[in-house]
């Protein structure tokens, strides 16, 4: 019944999106929800900056269906009930058409009630644990399998790792990372002995109890290696105390899932050199798009030293395709861009082309870099496009599960009993 | 490990060399080019064999620059160089086997080859044969830690040769016990390798305990009757492993047929599904997992579904089997020699891990003693209780980054920033008590909340002057690293030298607080401002500069926690719940107090942590609620004052 | 001082609106601006007010609840408790247990139910599970989740666990005379041991997400976000209505007069042998127990909890919207709680215009909070009434002349050197 209706529902939009093409309102509303302010305003702003230069350009080509695009900027603040409050607002009030929008899981979460409810449209630049599919939010960052796994397989065989230290700050996305990669470790043979894992709070500075276990880990003459989903400022106490126990990659590597450009430049590099980070980009990549990109970030931003990261790439891969798919459908309404975004392909700033697949993720390549000393990244293995996937496979309850929202309308769909779970997500 | 073996072998029994002896180095490269350009650990063996077969002189310089990706090959003409220092955007190219010059490259069409970590390894281990002894001590002891990453029977040898003209006495132990290992490991005779592992003992070493571990390396097994094997010993299910897990052990061996697992069972009740029933059951009674079993027995009693195991079969089978482990090693004498020597190591070890975690706990202790020490004059002495306590800890820390931006040096610069860090704070300190805090000495609650205003007003000014991001301050060369006492016991330099100014500043305030003019007035006016007053003291001078003394101190720690940890607008907030309690539960009004407090905390946090070391957030709970429950019973602290001073 | 004054002298017994006349304006105040709200909103009015601008309203009112309990315990008790929102944040979760759990449960059984074969109980529960915890990483329910089925039980919770917590907490610090600045510190400890707990994910409350979802009222699924928000505008009104009412009979009267001789002399009012600690526990529970309704009032409204909602500075905002308000004096705690608050959301949410002084502009999300941070040093020192001070020059009533709390004193130089009040130790 549910299926039956949700069959009949492209074509019903479609058939909207004809007549409101013709009144098509301008100009076009793209809301931004990123955080100017608290904790999370140095990794937001600069994710702010980059979609105020996506529209800036996108104006200067000519707009969107004969409309000037509008950047409407609300702050949320760092506080996880007010981005659910300011999704709203930007909704109702503003009546934008799109969103692009968050950096945490939890501001995430906060924010997909209100826009299933009102069926907005957000684009989530960052990488993030999975375990998630809502019609209504595009994920341009790294699933699980795009970033936690191609660098664990990495570590087994072109590291020799045989023993792994999970160590993550206490929150969700280490947490189902860990989880997903206990599960993969010991299907890859790794018996659990073998892998230890330890959370610690966020900005957690006295590291020297946990890198001397990290350390001791190696006392079965096994290779140890880190992984590490250690967030924010507390990799900077974490990679001293590497650094001041001597701690050399070529002892222990630690591949980083939340390091990237912007945290290494609170670090002296020159003790890290060789450890690890695994994205779907680096600032380093040798492309002319990527080349192209952080001479317009640079010359948008007026300072030839910012650096680009990998979310500011899944806003550009992001943008681009809501633009192209609005072209296509030749509306902005949810629905109608929302078919359109299927299949919709944009070449990646690191080379190749990334592909919108009907679970809402992309298909892009998981890259490998080592740390350098100038605070950039050496580009050390880079993968065909790994297609993200919603519900990883190395879990149990999840393995089961699918998301399609193209053909089977749904985001949660049971493969083995053939039913769909829910339409709407489990925040 | 097998390729290292066939290749030393081919070398020293000389068959292959003159074989491949005509052919340059480029030519061997450009047979394995893909290889060499993308190398990866698992394939890269094939090209380090053809390399050493050949029996080159260049091959080693070779394997060094590939090791230190100058290895780059030119798209004009194909071939590999060595590149040099690029001048714009012209490299020049060296020839990769003399290394004389070869022209220049656009850098568009040269493509740098970038051995991984795990390459490098190999490469370095490729490289033992030729460093083992070089007249380089650095490679020397790069080739050493190379064969104790790796080791390789086939090194044994290589090793022996190279020791008696080791002149380095530091290296030549080292050779001296990694040769023992090596032997322990891959030695000829049982006597050989016992004696080679009895001769290990009491050594703390990280890779003497890894080489007897991988002599005790066991298998896990399950059969009807214990096999004839070195076996470690047997376990038992139930105990030593879930029942479930050894089950499955006996079904993956082939010993017993598998058990229908409940997911699996529900589907294959819904293939069966007829009118309503599943063999004769209605279904809505299979929401009762009774009934489910139930109707699938009877399914498989018709041959319809695979039959599953009942309960009674499935524990008779679990008797009827051995669950053992077996050590690889097949020699026991060498296993419990192993096993013994390992015993008495480990033993050794948990004492060296408890001296280590205690020497962390002081060093925790030293560093809240520090960021505490400022508000024990402050809130201890004068009972003035300032919120934005925190945030002097942090001017102080942004203090010594702004000066590292001005003095590049950093050992000059920390000489600059210390004082300077003081005066700022100190300054700053002073500022708030005459605006501020002299209007409140009444009102303590109020002055709480005051300085709280000012402590989020410093903290959102930071943000707005240096960004959320954090802020690089970095210790002189002379402090990175780590004294080592022994393999376990290690203690970083940065750590001691906290601990070292937290011993300094704890001696100059019961200096300053007892022995000198400043700190009898300071003493006289928190007793009695109104007696001090008319004895010819000028309190609010006294109060100020009492002030100013703690804020300033503030300042000087925030340098050193901004060493250790990090530089944030937020860090003052990471320590001032903490640093009240190291004062509150010490014992308000005495330094000593507050050494206590911070010693006791940073005690129990590292023992919590000790215990449940996955989880670093609940220690930090079970310490918080243990001080509340400590202040419970002992109101005043651990250093009581008793008298007129207790103020009450 | 309003009170106080009122009832220093031995009048005869009026009655208690007589007695507190800011009752009933209050009452009348909170009652005209929530039918303007109704009349304005979009679900039963005009549309004017915008849906999230009614959870806003409704929001503030649940703060304004909690502001009058504060004020209650630190302006009539002198008690400042750093941990009230903590007690707000257990109000919190524990409703919001029951929201996910109860949300899930529909989800799950029609999903469970479209399958051929019906599922057992377990399997139920084990989908709840995965449903909740499977986002962080775990699918078994813990032991606090006992009680999410029952609506009834949970809302027991909301009571039951802030009000036992204050309890056993408060009687351990009052039983051995913990007071003053000590006390504070020791509640901001027990209010930072709540949410580094809950951070934990081995918490079972889904860590650092905490509860999500939580606007979503499972049963009232056909009502509209636009409904809900008035039915819990109203709801938060009426929760704030009563709590005023119950909270302005608690500080009239003679136990009134009790509650505020142990913030202005504690040893005396021990003395003359009323038993102090039993005052202050059952204030302290009290207020708590308050402060824990006006958070399971205003998360369904806010739509998440999360362990940040609980951190230390958050009960330190709130003292900092009682005293800015005015303490000792319920209205001033409401006027405080709302005006900050909002003002704090129009000043973050870029409705302030940024300031352009030539060399530097000043963007106020930038600027709001170090404004907000030296404004609370200025009430502190000159306007130690708050904004509810200013209805004192209304009515033209002066506070009694006290040797104490409020208002500059001379500091170090004070005369009557050796006469301040304990509580100054």
């Amino acid at each position: 019944m549910t299926s039956k209706l949700l069959a009949t529902l492209p074509a019903a939009a479609l058939l909207l999106s004809a007549t409101s093409a013709l009144a098509q309102d301008c100009p076009i509303k793209v809301g931004v929800l990123h955080s100017l302010s608290g904790t999370m305003a140095i990794s937001e702003t600069t994710l702010k900056d980059t979609v105020e230069m996506l529209v800036a350009q996108q104006n200067e080509k000519g707009g969107l269906l004969g409309c000037q695009l509008e950047a409407v900027v609300v702050d949320p603040a760092s506080d996880w009930p007010l981005f659910a409050e300011k999704a709203r607002e930007l909704l109702t009030v503003h009546n934008v058409d799109v969103i692009f929008g968050n950096w945490t899981s939890v501001s995430r979460k906060s924010v997909l009630p209100v826009i299933e409810e009102l069926n907005g449209l957000l684009f989530y630049p960052v990488q993030y644990e999975g375990e998630e599919s809502s019609k209504n939010v595009f994920y341009t960052g790294a699933a699980p399998n795009q970033q936690a796994i191609p660098a664990t397989d990495y570590f087994l065989e072109e590291l020799g790792v045989e023993k792994f230290a999970l160590l993550g700050t206490d929150y969700v996305y280490p947490r189902t990372t860990n989880n997903i990669l206990e599960s993969y470790l010991i299907s890859k043979g790794i018996a659990k002995e073998d892998i230890f894992v330890n959370y610690t709070p966020f900005g957690h500075s006295d590291w020297s109890t946990i890198v001397s276990d990290v350390v001791a880990l190696g006392a079965d003459g096994k290779q140890v290696g880190v992984i590490s989903t250690i967030n924010g400022d507390a990799n900077i106490g974490f990679y001293k105390e590497l650094a001041a126990q001597g701690v050399s990659a070529d002892d222990i590597p630690v591949v980083a899932f939340s390091v990237g450009e912007e945290e290494l430049s609170g670090l002296d590099t020159s003790n890290l050199v060789g450890h690890l980070a695994a994205w779907n980009y680096f600032m380093s990549a040798d492309t002319p798009e990527n080349a192209s990109f952080i001479e317009a970030w640079h010359a948008y931003i007026g300072n030839t030293d910012r650096v680009t990261n990998d979310p500011m790439e899944a806003h550009y891969i992001g943008f681009n395709m809501w633009v192209n798919a609005a072209t296509a459908a030749g509306s902005t309404d949810v629905d109608a861009v929302r078919m359109a975004m299927y299949g919709q392909t944009f070449p990646n700033l690191t080379g190749g082309m990334a592909e919108m697949l009907p679970n809402h993720h992309l298909s892009k390549p998981v890259l490998i870099g080592e740390i350098r000393a100038d605070g950039q990244f050496d580009i050390i293995s880079q993968t065909d496009p790994v297609p993200g996937d919603a519900w990883t496979d190395f879990l149990p309850e999840s393995a089961v599960l699918t998301s399609d929202w193209k053909d089977l309308g749904c985001g949660m769909y049971n493969t083995q009993t053939s039913t769909c779970v829910q339409i709407k997500s489990n925040y | 490990m097998l390729r290292a073996l066939v290749l030393s072998f081919l070398l020293l029994t000389g068959l292959i060399a003159p074989a491949t002896a005509q052919t340059d180095l480029q030519t061997i490269l450009q047979t394995h080019a893909a290889e060499v350009e993308s190398p990866g650990r698992q394939s890269v063996g094939i090209v380090l064999n053809d390399l050493a077969a050949s029996g080159l002189p260049g091959v080693a310089a070779f394997l060094e620059a590939w090791q230190g990706r100058e290895v780059v090959r030119n798209a004009q003409d194909g071939l590999f160089y060595r590149q040099g220092r690029a001048q714009g955007n012209d490299v020049p190219l060296l020839d990769i086997a003399t290394g004389a010059p070869a022209g220049t490259a656009p850098k568009s069409a040269l493509t740098e080859s970038r051995p991984n970590g795990g390459v490098r390894r190999e490469i370095a281990s490729a490289l033992v044969r030729f460093q083992l002894s070089d007249p380089d001590i650095a490679k020397r002891s790069a080739a050493v830690d190379s064969i104790a990453r790796s080791p390789d029977p086939e090194q044994v040898a290589l090793l022996a040769e190279s020791i008696d003209d080791e002149p380095d006495p530091a290296l030549k132990m080292r050779k001296e016990q990694l040769a023992l290992m090596l032997t322990a490991r891959f030695g000829e005779t049982t006597e050989a390798r016992v004696e080679a592992i009895e001769a290990l003992a009491g050594s703390l070493s990280l890779d003497v305990r890894a080489t007897l571990n991988q002599i005790l390396t066991t298998t896990d097994g399950v059969a009807a009757e214990a096999p004839q094997a070195n076996i470690a010993r047997l376990r038992e299910p139930g105990i030593d492993m879930p029942l479930f897990t050894a089950y499955r052990e006996l079904v993956d061996a082939g010993l017993a047929p598998p058990r229908v697992p409940p997911a699996q069972l529900k589907e294959a009740l819904a293939q069966h599904v007829e009118g309503g029933t599943v063999a004769g059951i209605p279904l809505a009674q299979l929401s009762d997992p009774a009934r489910r079993e139930e109707a699938y027995q009877a399914l498989a009693a018709q041959g319809l579904v695979a039959p599953t195991v009942p309960e009674a079969d499935f524990n008779r089978a679990l008797e009827a089997h051995v669950f053992y482990s077996a050590y690889a090693e097949t020699d026991p004498a060498v296993t419990d020699a192993a096993r013994r020597t390992l015993d008495a190591i480990q033993t050794k070890v948990g004492v060296n891990q408890t001296a280590d975690i205690a020497l962390d706990a002081l060093s925790l202790a030293s560093i809240y003693f520090l960021a505490a020490i400022g508000l024990a004059i402050t809130f201890g002495v004068m009972g003035v209780i300032n919120m934005a306590h925190g945030e002097f800890i942090m001017m102080g820390a942004y203090t010594g980054y702004v000066v590292q931006l001005f003095i590049p040096n950093y050992t000059l610069s920390l000489v600059v920033a210390l004082p300077l860090a003081f005066a700022v704070t100190f300054a700053a300190g002073v500022a708030m008590e005459r605006l501020v805090i002299r209007w409140l000495y009444h009102r303590p609650l109020e002055t709480l909340l005051a300085t709280f205003g000012i402590s989020i007003a410093l903290q959102q000014l930071a943000k707005n002057i240096f960004g959320t991001q954090a802020r690089p301050l970095t210790s002189p060369g002379w402090l990175d690293g780590a004294l080592v006492i022994n393999e376990v016991i290690q203690i970083s330099y940065i750590r001691i030298a906290i601990f070292v100014l937290a011993l300094i500043f704890l001696g100059l305030i019961l200096f300053a607080l007892n022995r000198t003019r400043l700190g009898l007035e300071v003493r006289a006016v928190t007793q009695n401002p109104g007696m001090a007053a008319s004895m010819g003291i000028d309190p609010d001078r006294i109060n100020m500069l009492t002030f100013g003394l703690g804020s300033g101190i503030a300042g000087i720690a925030g340098v050193a926690i901004g060493l250790y940890a990090k530089v944030t607008s937020e860090m003052g907030q990471d320590y001032i719940v903490q640093s009240f309690m190291t004062v509150v539960v010490g014992g308000v009004g005495n330094v000593w107090g507050t050494l206590a407090g911070a010693t006791l905390i940073g005690g129990l946090q590292k023992g919590i942590e000790w215990f449940n070391p996955s989880n670093t957030l609940a220690a930090q709970t079970y310490m918080i609620l243990f001080i509340i429950l400590f202040i419970q019973f002992r109101p005043k602290g651990i250093v009581a004052l008793k008298g007129r001073a207790a103020g009450d | 001082m309003t009170f106080t004054a009122t009832n220093a002298r031995p009048a005869p017994r009026r009655s208690f609106i007589a007695q507190n006349p800011s009752v009933l304006w209050f009452l009348l105040a909170l009652a005209v601006f929530t039918l303007g709200v109704t009349l304005l909103s979009e679900a039963t009015g005009t549309g004017f007010l915008s849906t999230s601008f009614v959870k806003t309203l409704g929001k503030t009112l649940c703060l304004c609840l909690v502001a009058i309990a504060m004020d209650v315990v630190w302006g009539y008790c002198g008690i400042l408790s750093l941990g009230h929102m903590a007690f707000f944040g257990i109000g919190g979760y524990a409703i919001g247990m029951w929201l996910m759990y109860a949300r899930t449960e529909i989800i799950v059984t029609r999903s469970l139910m479209a399958a051929p074969i019906p599922p057992t109980e377990q399997e139920i529960v084990d989908s709840i599970g995965t449903q909740i915890f499977g986002v962080v990483g775990s699918s078994e329910f813990p032991l606090i989740w006992s009680f999410a089925d029952s609506l009834f039980l949970q809302l027991l919770m909301v009571i039951a666990v802030p009000g036992l917590l204050a309890l056993v907490f408060g009687w351990l610090a009052f039983r051995s005379r913990v007071t003053g600045v000590y006390l504070s510190i020791l509640t901001q400890a027990m209010t930072l041991a709540l949410s580094l707990y809950l951070f934990q994910n081995d918490s079972g409350l889904r860590g650092n997400n905490g509860l999500s979802g939580l606007q979503n009222i499972p049963g009232l699924e056909e009502m509209g976000q636009a409904t809900l928000s008035i039915v819990f505008f109203w709801a938060s009104a009426l929760a704030l209505g009563m709590g005023y009412v119950m909270f302005a009979w608690v500080v009239s009267g003679k136990m009134g007069s009790v509650i505020r001789g142990i913030r202005d002399n504690e040893a005396r009012v021990r003395f003359l042998g009323y038993p102090v600690e039993r005052f202050k526990l059952f204030v302290f529970t009290l207020t708590a127990v308050v402060a824990a309704i006006a958070g399971a009032l205003y998360y369904p409204q806010a739509g998440i909890i999360n362990p940040a909602e609980i951190a230390p500075i958050a009960s330190i905002y709130l003292a900092v919207w009682v005293a800015i308000g005015g303490r000792g004096r319920l209205y001033g705690a409401a006027i405080g709680a709302a005006f900050v608050s909002l003002l704090s959301s129009w000043f973050t949410g870029g409705g302030a215009p940024d300031i352009n002084l030539g060399f530097y502009r000043i963007q106020w999300t930038d600027w709001w909070l170090i404004l907000l941070g030296l404004s609370f040093v200025a009430v502190t020192l000159f306007a130690p009434k708050g904004i509810g001070g200013l209805f004192d020059l209304l009515s033209h009533r002066h506070a009694p002349d006290r040797v104490g709390d409020y208002g500059p004193d001379k500091g170090a130089l004070r005369a009557e050197e050796g006469s301040e009040p304990e509580e100054a130790k």
